[in-house]
């Protein structure tokens, strides 16, 4: 039988994890995000060097599944070396590739800015760095802006594959809770509608945003 | 770290398996989510909005939750509507439905795309709704719609090393009992990286190249 029980008394445990996915998911998109700045500024940048490693890290952490990667800087990281607990390496791989799809959304962004506005820009005084953060990140946020939201909640759902590398967080708790009651289909759903709200949040604060930038270019 | 290759020569066979079954998941799932995303598409532009509600909520549940939540819920909940599934039919099906979602508006998107005159005109000229759907408003949106499909159907190819997690015996999976068993980690992770690339690159030069033999046909339309 379906046990509303049986969910509801594992929602408060599951909205404690969610919080944990919240903060992994967002963490990961704000380093991520710098991370995919970084290397699109390099993939424009006149240096070839520059773009050859651009193109690389793009190219590999966009060719290869997110599970695959996880994998890889769980089991190899400590053979190289590099031993940081589980959480940190999971969200470190997953800004790495949120910024490989992040380079390539800001990419269309860059590229709309007229050359004009930089020439400017530069006559007045502003350093590259300057104009970077000043100029040109603004305005690909504002040009960019409902792609960089999807992609914010492509990576709250990325975030579930990090319970395989045993993180804590919704999914993770999910899978325990299920095989401790025996009531699978209730709590995964339950695991489902919360991800389904937190994306739903994500979405509507991502359009209120997007007024506001509209409001403010009327104005 | 020492690296030793012959684990991979060694265990060829079941590796050589596991990539089979990854590419037969991938084609599998991706036709079977191309046909629910065409259905969907079509029940929801062209019946009525009692029919079109359900299948909006079912895009949006699977667009806004992860895949491997659906996978869970269709392998570990299946058996309580009575659906006991093999891992492999539960993570082929999973995968076409959550495909489906997400084909289903680039084919919706398509539709829309198709001047609503033509369909009028064709309607005025007395072809049925069924015909103007396969002779007119189909072969225009393919053209249209192909690079977003076809980005769709590589980013499917990725999501089939979920499928491991539910135990399927896919190529993923197939390397982490190697790796599990061998302790060759870094030797195995990094060949099912390699392999994954290497594959995705060529299936995206493949659909380029398709998309610029088709491109010729929207440039003719335009001009």
């Amino acid at each position: 039988m379906f046990s509303i029980d049986v969910a509801l008394k594992s929602l408060p445990l599951l909205l404690g994890a969610s919080v944990w996915t919240i903060v992994y998911s967002l963490s990961s998109v704000a380093i991520g995000f710098c991370i995919g700045t970084l290397m699109c500024a390099a993939g424009l940048s006149q240096s070839p060097v520059l773009r050859g490693i651009a193109a690389f890290y793009v190219s590999f952490f966009r060719g290869v599944p997110l599970l695959v990667q996880l994998l890889l800087s769980y089991y190899c990281l400590p053979l190289i070396g590099i031993n940081v607990p589980s959480s940190v390496a999971a969200v470190g791989t997953l800004a790495l590739c949120t910024g490989a799809y992040i380079a390539e959304i800001l990419r269309g962004g860059f590229l709309g800015i007229p050359a004009g506005l930089i020439e400017a820009a530069r006559m007045v005084g502003l350093s590259r760095a300057q104009i970077l953060t000043r100029i040109e990140v603004p305005m690909a946020v504002r040009f960019t802006l409902p792609s960089l939201v999807n992609e914010t909640t492509m990576m709250v759902k990325a975030s579930s594959l990090i319970s395989v590398v045993g993180v804590l967080e919704l999914t993770r708790l999910a899978q325990n809770i299920a095989t401790s009651t025996f009531q699978p289909l209730e709590i995964y759903l339950t695991a489902g509608v919360i991800y389904f709200v937190i994306n739903a949040a994500i979405t509507f604060v991502g359009s209120l945003v997007e007024r506001g930038f509209r409001a403010e270019k009327a104005a | 770290m020492t690296f030793n290759l012959a684990i991979l020569t060694d265990n060829w066979p079941l590796l050589l398996d596991g990539m089979l079954l990854t590419i037969f998941i991938w084609v599998v799932g991706t036709a079977i989510g191309l046909a629910i995303g065409l259905a969907v598409a079509v029940l929801q532009l062209f019946t009525n909005r009692w029919l079109a509600a359900p299948l909006t909520f079912y895009v949006a549940v699977m667009r806004g939750t992860p895949f491997l939540i659906q996978l869970f819920v269709i392998y570990y909940g299946g058996p309580f509507f009575g659906l006991d599934l093999t891992p492999l039919v539960a993570g082929v099906g999973g995968l076409a439905l959550y495909g489906g979602a997400y084909f289903s508006e680039i084919f919706r998107a398509g539709f829309l795309s198709v001047p609503p005159g033509q369909i009028e005109a064709a309607r005025m000229m007395g072809i049925s709704r069924l015909a103007i759907i396969r002779h007119v408003q189909l072969p225009q949106m393919l053209v249209i719609i192909l690079p977003a499909l076809a980005n769709m159907t590589v980013l499917l190819s990725k999501e089939t090393a979920v499928l491991s997690v539910i135990t399927v015996n896919e190529m993923t999976s197939v390397v982490q009992s190697i790796g599990s068993t061998t302790f060759a980690f870094a030797e195995t992770l990094l060949f099912l990286a390699v392999v994954y690339w290497a594959f995705l690159e060529i299936v995206t030069a493949l659909a380029r190249r398709l998309e610029k033999r088709v491109g010729r046909f929207t440039l003719r339309n335009q001009h």
